[in-house]
């Protein structure tokens, strides 16, 4: 299949657009990556995209595909190369897009939450409930990786996918609050190990942004959403 | 092995989300034990069934439970096959539907939500907001009837039909309470169309919640936010 068959728009910071990379290389899908630049959207962009105008936008054969878990469903169905990000049987396609829904509606929000908490108060009561949430899903990774090193059992899946993607993020938090949300030795274990192990998988090692990088462009953001100039 | 292959569905008869999985269970021709919840007096049942959210609906099946409407659905297109399919069998055709129906529960709920919870004159931008992604769902229906003529049977029905009925069935309702055209003839045609084939089939308009009473629990709704708002 020709590479040019095969467009993602998107940009290096966002943990959305790097499901879709995830996914696409979990199926060793050739494709061209279109980098859009940080404060403006491109024509492109806005024509395949036009009810949301955001990325990550898969164009197959210049049809577009829009929203990232919508994306890796449809990267799934689409090419049988490698292995099947979602299970098979339906209780537990049932429990992967669960987990999926919950980090995109309660999770990731709550990880927002920190960074634009205007005061103290408000946020330890983010970090609350991103510690919570931690907490479930310390336990759901408990329950469904029956032991294996992904959510997804050997191979990384769904939920591995719409979580790990998040990591550099999480990264980026503890930098910037100086507290440790993956934690080893305390709340969660086994999603510090996971974190670590989705982190070198051959899929992710390459496309999963550096800490450092993100925290630079995390100053740029933020700067740009208070309207002021970054030091 | 009966009792484990039964079907429980927790619900609440006012919510469009237990109402889409009752439609999908009744399409299907699944025998199902209905469970009303009072959600101001959650029950110990639902709250050791869905922890995480502490919402309904839930489906109980084989003693396990599945949260999340849309992710309910789809679990139950796949394991019963009788009626018809909810989702098509084509990956792009299905990524359309999703990417519809996500957008009918969060985008188009989100702002019929906000125009009920404001007065004067935010309103009428947030009516004209509302107006706006009725436009865009209106253009986006156009590659699902090309011909422009929703005619709609039971056999074929899919999950975006089910999804917007449960959303919008109740329109007349939504028009009484917020006194503006929702389902507006000449700024969404199709959408106009559609439902109004929607609501011609028995089983449809047999299973959303009777007009008066929904009118009478809206203003109830409305009554308690704006005495707690003003309180």
């Amino acid at each position: 299949m020709a590479e040019s068959d095969v467009k993602l728009i998107g940009a290096w910071p966002s943990p959305f657009v790097l499901r879709a990379r995830i996914a696409l290389n979990i199926k060793h899908v050739d494709y061209e990556f279109v980098e859009e630049k940080f404060g403006s959207k491109s024509e492109l962009l806005l024509k395949s995209n036009p009810v949301h105008k955001k990325i990550p936008v898969l164009l197959h054969a210049g049809k577009p595909i829009c929203e990232s878990l919508i994306i890796v469903e449809y990267v799934d169905e689409t090419w049988t190369s490698g292995s099947s990000i979602l299970p098979s049987d339906p209780y537990d396609r049932a429990i992967a897009r669960f987990w999926a829904a919950y980090v995109d509606e309660k999770f990731f929000p709550s990880m927002k939450g920190i960074a634009a908490a205007p005061n103290e108060e408000a946020k330890k009561a983010a970090l609350e409930q991103v510690e919570s949430g931690l907490a479930f899903l310390e336990e759901a990774f408990g329950k469904i990786s029956k032991g294996k090193p992904f959510f997804g059992g050997e191979q990384i899946g769904h939920i591995d996918i719409a979580f790990g993607s998040l990591l550099a993020w999480l990264r980026v938090t503890e930098k910037t609050t100086g507290l440790k949300l993956l934690d080893q030795a305390k709340t969660t274990p086994q999603l510090a190990k996971w974190a670590e192990t989705f982190c070198q998988h051959p899929a992710v090692s390459g496309v999963m942004p550096e800490t450092e990088k993100l925290a630079e462009f995390a100053k740029l953001l933020f700067a740009k959403m208070k309207g002021i100039n970054p030091q | 092995m009966a009792e484990e292959s039964k079907v429980t569905l927790y619900g609440y008869w006012p919510s469009p989300f237990a109402k889409m999985v009752e439609i999908a269970l009744k399409l299907k021709g699944v025998p199902y034990e209905y469970v009303e919840e009072d959600l101001t007096n959650k029950s110990q049942m639902l709250l050791s069934l869905n922890p995480v959210h502490k919402k309904v609906p839930v489906l109980v099946h084989n003693g396990k439970p599945i949260a999340e409407s849309l992710v309910i659905l789809e679990y139950i297109d796949e394991t019963w096959k009788n009626g018809p399919q909810l989702l098509p069998m084509d990956p792009y055709k299905r990524a359309q539907v999703r990417f519809w129906a996500s957008f009918v529960q969060q985008q188009l709920q989100d702002s019929m939500i906000k125009v009920a919870m404001t007065e004067g004159e935010a309103r009428e931008k947030l009516v004209e907001e509302a107006y706006e992604k009725m436009r865009l769902l209106d253009e986006g229906l156009k590659s699902f009837f090309p011909d422009g003529n929703p005619s709609i049977d039971t056999e074929h029905l899919g999950l975006l039909d089910v999804v917007f009925v449960s959303f919008f069935g109740n329109h007349k309702v939504h028009e009484e309470v917020l006194g503006f055209k929702v389902i507006d003839p000449e700024k969404t045609p199709l959408i106009h169309c559609w439902l109004k084939a929607l609501l011609d089939l028995p089983l449809l308009k047999e299973t959303l919640p009777p007009h008066d009473k929904m009118v009478a629990f809206i203003k109830f709704i409305n009554e308690s936010a704006l005495k707690s708002s003003t309180a």
